[in-house]
């Protein structure tokens, strides 16, 4: 291992923290380390990717073309496997040794059981599924949450460092920076063995990730049977959009993946075609940010009237027919 | 079998009103209940049981709301456990998780903990990993099935990407979802029985925590609900083929379609 500043200076003597990042999905590290860029320019402080797993340690220079200072590598057998237990313990011994400011976590549900072990590891707070992060006049973390159901949203501000957050896919964009170089740390940890082991791991039907998508046809339960689906599949096609849908249909009945809303995906589509999909909180919660918002419901005291774009009072079974052959007929 | 769940008295937030003129949520007096997922993880808990003999027990942190507690033990907890204190009241969930912690050791030994995913209210998610870490046992989250075999736990869960089976020993927390039960609804027997069953209140100085111990990481300084801009167009009374021609003209309007 080589020795390293052990932290950035900002100003006169006062020594401030890297901001650090991580996550299991490449993607969103890449926005994370955008946001890390950001935040710690404006602490004075650089920023730093984490990286544990086995074999990571030959992608660590990429890294600096989206903005970390630094990297810090564990790269171990022992890391082949992710799990909440080795990796809090793991990148707890890389933030007591190097004293982070703050160590922002990708939002996925790994990262968000990884999180608040790692925060009770380090007797730090953590705030989940951060849509903004500020920095106050007092250089404190304030960010912004969805809480009490999703629709009000909270403002909370760290009391102590470190300030561990998770962020969903979509609130930093990421950026390239061609030129800049990053430093590599190379670290030794040495974790316990997990007691909990996966035993069984099969991959879902994946899709294109419904977070790209430019416009969704989103199925809610006004949908009846799973062969209905194909009809808002060809409206999507000719939309050169994707099928997502609210929890029941996926959590319920298991036609999909992954649903839309607050305990599930976070989407913001220029336009977001809902049918079929009544409007409670916790769906709009993952919707909210879309450009366009369209309901077709049959009920017109549907909540989703009341923050819909458009809507449209009628059976999805006979507008969105309607709504393929006009479409097909403009395209001739 | 000795089962821990862990139930919290949330906010009833389907039924906050926002204060029209300054847009903030009145939370004084809100009503409140047993929070969604933590219903779940009680019932698991109740089955568990059922198949493997044994006793559950109920932990609940902050509001000793005494409805909400009998309805826990209506739908079959053994005994109640509430932790509550002058000093409990800017609770983030590094504290709650410290006081369920001690709670739970002052309760005696267990074999699994049970949580809901998230509070309906707060929804951090924190609380299950938090405290498997600080009662140092392995956490398996977002479990949709749960059985326990010999002396390990075994879960089915959902990722974004894959469906993972994943096993521990026990000592085991397990934070459950929706899908992994309907909880059941107390019958008027199951409540009567429910108010011969214990409840057992504790103050910190109970668990032998001083106030200093508890200061929160995490404070929420606002709450703010959103301005909804939406243009609200609503259209009904429209054939089918009128409708399509609705959207179609909205689409190409918002620059979605190309004319
Ligand atoms: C803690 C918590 C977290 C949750 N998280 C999420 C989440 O992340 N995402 C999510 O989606 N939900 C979530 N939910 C569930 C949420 O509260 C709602 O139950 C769910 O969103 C309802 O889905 P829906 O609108 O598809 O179904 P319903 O509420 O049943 O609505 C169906 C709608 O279809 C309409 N309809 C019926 N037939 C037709 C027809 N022929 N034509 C047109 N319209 C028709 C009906 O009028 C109705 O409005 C959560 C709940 C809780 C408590």
């Amino acid at each position: 291992m080589r020795l390293c500043s052990r932290r950035a200076f900002s100003g006169g003597s006062e020594i401030v923290g890297e901001i650090w990042a991580f996550s299991e999905n490449v993607e969103l590290l890449h926005e994370l380390l955008s946001g890390a860029e950001e935040l710690s320019k404006k602490l004075g402080a650089s920023s730093a990717a984490v990286l544990v797993g086995d074999g990571v340690r030959e992608v660590a220079e990429e890294l600096g073309r989206y903005g970390a200072d630094k990297v810090y590598v564990v790269d171990d057998p022992a890391f082949s496997a992710f799990s909440p237990e080795a990796y809090a313990e793991a990148i707890a011994q890389l933030a007591k040794q190097f004293e982070p400011s703050a160590i922002l976590v990708g939002a996925t549900k790994r990262g968000k059981e990884l999180a608040p072990r790692l925060a009770a590891r380090l007797d730090a707070g953590c705030a989940t599924d951060c849509v903004r992060l500020e920095i106050d006049e007092g250089g404190r973390l304030v960010v912004t949450r969805w809480a009490l159901g999703g629709n009000i949203a909270a403002e909370e501000v760290f009391l102590k460092k470190p300030w561990v957050a998770t962020i969903p896919l979509r609130v930093f964009e990421k950026r390239v920076f061609e030129e800049k170089k990053c430093e590599v740390v190379e670290s030794k940890v040495s974790v316990e063995k997990p007691k909990a082991v996966v035993v069984e791991s099969k991959k879902k039907e994946a899709g294109a990730p419904l977070e790209l998508a430019r416009v969704i046809v989103s199925a809610g339960a006004g949908v009846k049977n799973r062969e209905d689906l194909k009809m808002l599949e060809e409206l999507a096609q000719l939309l050169d959009g994707q099928v997502g849908c609210s929890r029941p249909l996926s959590a319920d009945y298991g036609w999909f993946p992954e649903w839309i809303g607050l305990s599930g995906k976070k989407v913001k589509p220029d336009a977001y075609i809902a049918c079929g999909i009544s409007g409670q909180i916790q769906h709009i919660a993952g919707m909210r940010d879309s450009k366009v918002v369209i309901a077709i419901n049959s009920d017109p005291n549907a909540p989703i009237f009341k923050v819909c774009d458009y809507g449209v009072v009628g059976d999805l079974y006979q507008v969105v027919p309607a709504l393929i052959e006009l479409l097909k007929k403009r395209k001739k | 079998m000795r089962i821990v769940v862990c139930a919290k008295v949330a906010l009833d937030v389907s039924q906050i009103k926002v204060d029209a003129s300054t847009q903030t949520p009145v939370l004084s007096g809100a009503p409140l209940k047993v929070s969604d997922f933590d219903k779940n993880a009680i019932e698991e808990a109740i089955r568990i049981r059922e198949a493997l003999g044994g006793e559950v027990f109920s932990v609940t942190v902050g509001r000793p709301e005494s409805k909400a507690i009998r309805e826990i033990l209506a739908m079959g907890v053994d005994a109640a456990y509430v932790v509550s204190d002058q000093s409990l009241k800017e609770m983030d969930a590094l504290v709650t998780s410290k006081v369920l912690a001690a709670a739970i050791k002052e309760m005696g030994s267990f074999d699994l903990v049970l949580c809901g995913e998230s509070s309906i209210d707060g929804f951090t998610s924190q609380v299950g990993p938090r405290l498997a870490e600080l009662l140092g046992i392995p956490q398996l989250t977002y479990a949709r099935k749960v059985s326990v075999e010999g002396n390990e736990v075994v879960v089915e869960r959902a990722l974004e990407e894959e469906v993972e089976v994943v096993k521990a020993p026990l000592p085991a927390l397990v934070t459950v979802t929706r899908e992994v039960n309907v909880p059941r609804i107390p019958t008027i027997m199951d409540i009567m029985k429910a108010s011969k069953k214990p409840i057992t209140q504790w103050s910190l100085s109970d668990l032998g925590i001083s106030p200093e111990e508890l200061k929160p990481a995490v404070a929420v300084e606002k709450l703010q609900a959103p301005k909804i801009e939406r243009k609200g167009v609503i259209l009904e009374g429209l054939k089918p083929e009128e409708a399509a021609e609705a959207i179609v003209e909205a689409l190409l309007k918002e620059g979605i379609l190309r004319g």
